[in-house]
């Protein structure tokens, strides 16, 4: 098993919004600047602390979209429309506000650039996030390393990162990107939409035999249903990595 | 001092809900695995107690349901910010199960079915405050939430308390389980919010 890749105290960081911009018509790009972050591997993870006036406090995890990029932490919000924290974080805060951030978090659900195993990243709508940061540093480490991602969402308006997963698709040498569709695909697809079942992952993942790194991340049901899928098509339970969201 | 974001208002609870530093309160179930659910039948399942002596105590499925079975109504506390309150557990107590066994041992590390193992004081099993729970509201535990059988200790983060529980080995000295080699902190209790090292 992995050793502890943070060590040492997570400290809280107040930290400023950089930027802010639309990833899909319910979920935003925020880019965070913070000082003396310490940097971070693709799949981790930074709580985010915001305070009210009197005190009030609560806190939230988020996943690092980003790849370190100095003091730069990018994070893909999914506004959830009754939530307490993702309103505030994708409607109110504006650029240069403060809040409290810490981190990276999590020694598990990570991959690095010097492992030559080929990787197969399952995400389910807003689980993207992290396995994008994998995406990215395997293109800034100039890795080979074969890449497959198969990205669930319900229609191609809930995209996040279209024109970069485009464009990396293109350019990125050994990256393999497969859009799935719940609801509705677009205009002129081969396929109908259709929830993610054991004919496409065996098709677009790695086979059992290459024995692949799975990470796959998204809301608890589509975890369940697509780890237990990589379980039953022969991949050893142990490098098939789960984050779930909610 | 933490600081002020600006227009947040937040959404407080009733005062007289008390919860832990950072934690909200939710009505769900949410699931946290590291990795896919193993399922484990019970006429396969067995659940053994291994002394630092190298002695073994096992109990099958039938020999566990048998023993004298507490029903607990407690609060959880999970690291990822839930709490969940007055959830429904029935189980056996750890103190039943370690009532005769021999040890010197200061530490447990939690073994699970899948590989999962977390490590704790032995001292946090005993006296009522950890139990092997094989039932969730008045049903079986589902395999999501750990079943057939997941160690319950409530008084700490929950993932000390293993899912698809199948055994515990007693120590002499503290090794480190899954999270706790991945930068959680060695003990977690949420009401200090030790949730990763250091904290």
């Amino acid at each position: 098993m992995a050793r502890a890749a943070v060590s040492g105290r997570l400290t809280w960081r107040v930290s400023s919004l950089a930027s802010s911009d639309e990833l899909t018509s319910s979920a935003r790009r925020l880019v965070f600047e913070v000082p003396g972050w310490p940097g971070h591997l693709p799949g981790q993870h930074v709580d985010v602390r915001l305070t009210a006036e009197d005190g009030y406090s609560v806190q939230r995890s988020y996943s690092i979209s980003s790849a370190p990029d100095g003091n730069l932490v990018e994070l893909a919000v999914q506004r959830v429309d009754d939530g307490e924290v993702s309103p505030y974080l994708c409607d109110v805060l504006t650029v240069g506000s403060q809040l409290e951030l810490r981190g990276p978090v999590g020694g598990w659900f990570v991959w690095r650039a010097t492992d030559p195993a080929p990787v197969t990243l399952v995400a389910g709508g807003s689980g993207i996030a992290p396995l994008m940061a994998m995406v990215r540093v395997r293109a800034l480490e100039g890795s080979r390393v074969p890449f497959r991602l198969v990205y669930s969402v319900r229609t191609p308006e809930d995209v996040m990162f279209a024109d970069e997963l485009r464009r990396r698709a293109r350019e990125d040498p050994g990256l393999d990107v497969r859009l799935v569709y719940t609801r509705r695909a677009p205009e002129g697809s081969p396929e109908p939409p259709g929830r993610l079942g054991v004919a496409t992952l065996n098709t677009y993942g790695w086979p059992a035999e290459f024995n692949p790194h799975v990470f796959v991340c998204g809301p608890t049901g589509f975890v369940e249903t697509v780890s237990d899928v990589f379980v039953a098509l022969g991949h050893d339970p142990r490098r098939v990595r789960t984050e779930r969201f909610g | 001092m933490p600081i002020v974001s600006p227009g947040f208002t937040g959404r407080r609870q009733s005062p007289d809900v008390q919860l832990p530093p950072g934690q909200y309160l939710t009505e769900d179930f949410p699931v946290l695995t590291a990795g896919p659910t193993p399922r484990v039948p019970t006429d396969r399942w067995e659940f053994t107690v291994s002394t630092e002596a190298g002695q073994k105590h096992t109990w099958s499925w039938q020999q566990l349901i048998e023993l004298p079975a507490e029903k607990i109504t407690t609060d959880i506390h999970c690291v990822t910010k839930w709490s969940k309150l007055r959830t429904r557990w029935k189980g056996v107590s750890l103190d039943v199960l370690l009532e005769d066994v021999e040890t010197a041992a200061d530490f447990a590390l939690v073994h699970s079915y899948g590989g999962y193992t977390t490590n704790l004081p032995l001292e946090d099993l005993l006296d009522g405050q950890a139990w092997i729970a094989y039932r969730y509201d008045d049903d079986d535990l589902t395999p999501e939430h750990g079943g057939p059988a997941r160690l319950l200790v409530p008084h700490l983060y929950f993932w000390k308390s293993a899912k698809w529980v199948r055994g515990i080995q007693l120590l002499l000295e503290d090794e480190p389980g899954f999270w706790e080699t991945a930068g959680y902190h060695d003990y977690g209790d949420p009401w200090r919010e030790q949730r990763y090292q250091g904290d």
